[in-house]
């Protein structure tokens, strides 16, 4: 059998999939790659089915060798330089590595999160129909530690169709995402203000949520309580600080903060990208109505 | 059985807005029924249910299939096949409080919580964690105002209108009134959550071992 040796995690390496869809309604999120996108791609690359485990390496510093056999790999997202035994290959391409070699990498000098996989994908026993590590009910395999050994599935019969893929640069400076209004925009005095600020990414985040920084919003009516409601990935809850928090993978399933605004699904796959200290801008998908009902239906 | 506002979610989901918890459970109800197509979650809370969809082309198809969705019986709140009995020791560090807070005696609280069925609302807070419903409104009580770091897993609390019983050790700031051996939560089970949205429970004390 083929596997992977865990030799060094750097600051976190997790087993991602696409998630557990469908459990919400027993308290378990759906959880998955933080960065979709980059996962799928991964996958893509050496001809996997989207859904195999990828290992999610936030801020480089992992490395793997690999034992029993060849494998093809392909790193996607952050660029932090992945090498096998000192050599370097480059991001979002496909790359033979001989039996006995070392993956590496080192820091990427851009974006958070790299994503490694291993054609066949990572076959770790799967908990409730998935891979993903949910940091925040320890659901899953847990944390990668250095002499951990991945075993790697069999692979398709398809075959790699990409040597390599063209990716849009991973933006350091200002960033700018999408947000559809509400549900509960009319509960600030100025929702408005969300996309007039310039934001600051605060190291306060990891695969819950996102925290940013700026001048806070306020609450029409402070003494007024939300009764809990579900929530999805991208949903920016803003507690009474006033200091929006943008959900991530992990996030709980239901919560009683109110939801300016949710950014478009495909934002949030930028979200899983920005490091702390990184400027954020928001701007409506469309205009926002001021009753805050634009987006109602009434029987 | 419709809602009675339906609001988009960003691009992927759709919070139908309810008037009462128990229109909430009816809705998620009918939706279980029906499995309307690109639905990947339904999700109950207090006064709403979220349905998580598959794409954004998914939004504006669920919202017509939503307003043809089928009137519910009225039996659909109807206790079903089964109710869930759970042994409760009534020795809770808060039980004194809720009784001076609610004005009965500590024998009255014990015998209040047991006398009538509740039934699971939602869930959330935790996985396994299910907020119980429809109980003696008497017992409503505050979140205790100095929330306690660890609370071990099987407390019995109560917030609010609701009870509900933690599943494993977390902190928590509801007031607790006893403790059960019930496993709430067990990943190796087929079903890992012993209380679902719908199910009714029943609590009945027991004396401590």
């Amino acid at each position: 059998m083929i596997t992977l040796e865990v030799v060094r995690t750097g600051p976190l390496a997790l087993l991602e999939d696409l998630g557990r869809p469908g459990l919400a309604h027993v308290g378990v999120t759906r959880s998955g790659a933080a960065d979709r996108r980059a996962h799928r791609l991964a996958n893509r690359l050496v001809a996997n089915p989207n859904d195999r485990a990828t290992v999610e390496i936030t801020l480089g510093g992992f490395a793997a060798r690999v034992h029993g056999g060849d494998v093809d790999i392909a790193v996607t997202g952050a660029d932090a330089g992945p090498a096998v035994d000192g050599m370097p290959f480059g991001t979002n391409s496909i790359h033979h590595v001989r039996d006995g070699e070392v993956i590496s990498l080192g820091a990427p000098i851009t974006g958070l999160r790299s994503y490694l996989a291993v054609r066949g994908g990572i076959t770790v026993d799967p908990v409730l129909g998935s891979r993903s590590y949910d940091s925040m009910s320890a659901i899953g395999p847990r944390p990668l530690r250095p002499g951990d050994v991945l075993p790697v599935g069999e692979h398709t019969e398809r075959y790699p169709e990409l040597d390599q893929a063209p990716v849009a640069a991973i933006v350091d400076d200002l960033l700018e995402l999408r947000v559809v209004p509400g549900p509960r925009d009319d509960w600030f005095t100025d929702p408005d203000a969300l996309v007039r600020t310039d934001w600051v990414a605060t190291d306060r985040s990891d695969r819950i949520g996102m925290r940013l920084a700026g001048q806070p919003l306020a609450y029409r009516r402070p003494d007024r309580q939300l009764p809990s409601e579900g929530a999805t990935r991208g949903a920016i809850q803003v507690p009474p600080s006033g200091q929006p928090v943008i959900l991530g993978p992990d996030h709980p399933v239901t919560g009683g903060y109110p939801v300016i605004g949710v950014l478009a699904d495909a934002d949030t796959d930028t979200v899983a990208q920005i490091r702390p200290g990184q400027m954020v801008r928001l701007r409506w998908t469309r205009p926002r109505i001021a009753a805050g009902n634009s987006a109602a239906w009434y029987s | 059985m419709v809602p009675n506002v339906i609001r988009d979610y960003g691009d992927r989901a759709l919070l139908l807005e309810c008037e009462s918890s128990e229109q909430v459970l009816a809705l998620a109800d009918a939706l279980r029924q029906h499995q309307l197509p690109g639905v990947l979650d339904i999700v109950p809370a207090a006064r709403t249910v979220l349905l998580t969809l598959a794409g954004p082309h998914d939004q504006a198809t669920t919202r017509q299939r939503l307003t043809r969705l089928p009137a519910e019986p009225a039996d659909s709140g109807a206790r079903e096949s089964s109710e869930v009995l759970i042994e409760v020791i009534y020795d809770g560090p808060d039980l004194a409080d809720v009784a001076a807070h609610t004005g009965l005696t500590v024998t009255e609280v014990i015998e209040t919580h047991t006398a009538t069925p509740w039934r699971v609302g939602f869930g959330g807070f935790a996985p396994g964690f299910a907020y119980l419903i429809g109980g003696d409104p008497r017992l409503a009580v505050p979140r205790r105002t100095d929330p306690r770091t660890a609370v071990p897993a099987g407390s019995v609390g109560l917030a609010g209108e609701f009870s509900g019983i933690y599943p494993r050790q977390s902190p928590g700031g509801w007031q607790l009134i006893g403790r059960t051996d019930a496993v709430l939560w067990d990943i190796d089970r087929p079903q890992p959550a012993l209380l679902e949205p719908g199910m009714w429970v029943r609590f009945h004390a027991v004396a401590a071992r």
